[in-house]
């Protein structure tokens, strides 16, 4: 199977450090990178490059082939970002967090309230985001996931102010979509276990 | 499922912001009150000499006006970067500058409309010529939308930085000046008796430039400063 994401020669320099060069990854479906190193590495900066929101100092990210500029909203339509921010509006409750979430992607069709359920939200479907814990916006905002069609998901720390029990849940949907053909990068503090899963480690510190 | 059409997308993100609008009321409130506050206090300050005031009302009027936008400005993006939701609107596999005009329009819809319905208020306060009073409320209603377009390029060059008001205020207020110079003539010569089409054409092909043009250069310098 040919590599869905792929990244050439990249090259991140940050106020005049570099964080890293000659960067090349592949990833094929199925697959997961965890990206590690220590504080201010660039991990953060490698994936925000991979979403398109940052340009690399030099080299391209393709997918399928293609550089991601070029391919544009077909692009954008495959990706889920999560990043530090839960990217959520406090105003609003969580079902119109999620309404707004697929109205800006790719509905998948499942009803809202299964995808609250699935997050362990079901109760807090029309409270305002205001009243929920750090943990609960997190969930929130990982509900993303499950209420769009993305095959690339990057996530920048997602485990933030999770609980155990809410982690092993995600790491049972990341194993799912890995199974489904997805493709995720992601960085994390928190040991992975992932034993039936195609992992890559990449480590910036390194 | 397919994802939304273009403009489903479109008015439901204006929708959006007009719901966080509401529930943000006092914000809300904050231009307008600003609005008539700078008005009411004009004629405590200058003295009530009706013959003044009423030379003057357009010209108060106006520059409150313009005041009053650029002090609302800032929210047309500050909470979306601030709790990551501009990021996934950037994320977003609808066309940017699209996604920009809805969330102008919502901004103007909350912040430039009120100032149009209270005008006529004000300017029978301020004993403004009773002719001049639809050319006044026609130039308020194809000027502050101007306003608020060409304040969101400069709000979006400017949200990443920390102190980035004194700068806003620098970068908009010269690209305001056209609109305030075009609409006080507006109003000055239908005061005196002749018509104003050229200078209410003028602010119509200005409305249409910012409304084709801003959006696009709005969308440019959000991905500049989100970098």
């Amino acid at each position: 199977m040919t590599a869905l994401l792929e990244t050439r020669e990249l090259t991140c320099v940050k106020d005049d450090r570099m964080l890293f060069e000659g960067l090349n990854l592949a990833l094929k479906p199925g697959q997961i990178l965890l990206v590690e190193g220590r504080n201010g590495s660039g991990k953060t900066s490698l994936l925000r490059i991979l979403t398109g929101l940052n340009l690399p100092e030099s080299g391209e990210v393709l997918w399928q082939g293609k550089s991601i500029s070029d391919v544009g909203a077909d692009f954008y339509e495959q990706v889920n970002y999560i990043g530090h921010h839960d990217g959520i509006k406090r105003d609003l409750t969580c079902l119109e967090n999620l309404r707004l979430v697929q109205a800006m992607g790719k509905p998948l069709p499942i009803s809202l309230d299964d995808a609250l359920e699935q997050v362990n939200l079901l109760r807090f479907g029309d409270n305002f985001v205001a009243t929920l814990s750090a943990g609960q916006k997190r969930r929130l905002a990982l509900a993303r996931l499950v209420v769009t069609e993305a095959s690339l998901w990057i996530m920048d720390e997602p485990f933030t102010s999770l609980d155990k029990a809410s982690m092993v849940l995600f790491q049972r949907m990341f194993e799912q979509h890995l199974a489904a053909g997805g493709i995720i990068v992601m960085t994390s503090h928190h040991d992975i276990e992932m034993p039936d899963s195609d992992v890559q480690r990449l480590d910036l510190s390194a | 499922m397919k994802r939304l059409s273009l403009s489903q997308a479109f008015w439901f993100l204006l929708r959006r912001d007009l719901l966080l609008a509401m529930r943000n009321r006092a914000e809300l409130a904050n231009p307008l009150l600003f609005f008539v506050m700078v008005i009411t206090l004009f004629p405590l300050a200058v003295g009530a000499d009706p013959n003044l005031l009423s030379r003057i009302a357009a010209g108060i009027i106006w520059v409150a006006a313009l005041l009053a936008s650029m002090l609302s400005l800032d929210s047309i993006f500050r909470s979306d970067f601030e709790d990551g939701t501009l990021e996934q609107l950037l994320l977003s596999a609808h066309p940017l500058p699209v996604l920009v005009l809805a969330k102008v329009s919502a901004h103007w819809l909350v912040s430039g409309l009120p100032l149009l319905l209270i005008a006529p208020l004000l300017a029978m306060m301020l004993g403004l010529d009773s002719d001049a009073y639809g050319v006044l409320l026609l130039t308020i209603l194809l000027g502050t939308p101007v306003l608020s377009l060409i304040g969101s390029i400069g709000v979006a060059l400017t949200i990443g930085l920390p102190k980035g008001g004194i700068i806003l205020s620098l970068l908009v207020l010269p690209l305001y000046v056209p609109v305030l110079i075009f609409a006080a003539s507006a109003i000055e010569v239908v005061s005196s008796g002749l018509p104003a089409t050229a200078q209410l054409s003028m602010m119509l092909a200005f409305l249409f430039l910012a409304l084709s043009l801003s959006p696009v250069a709005t969308a440019a310098a959000l991905k500049m400063s989100m970098s």
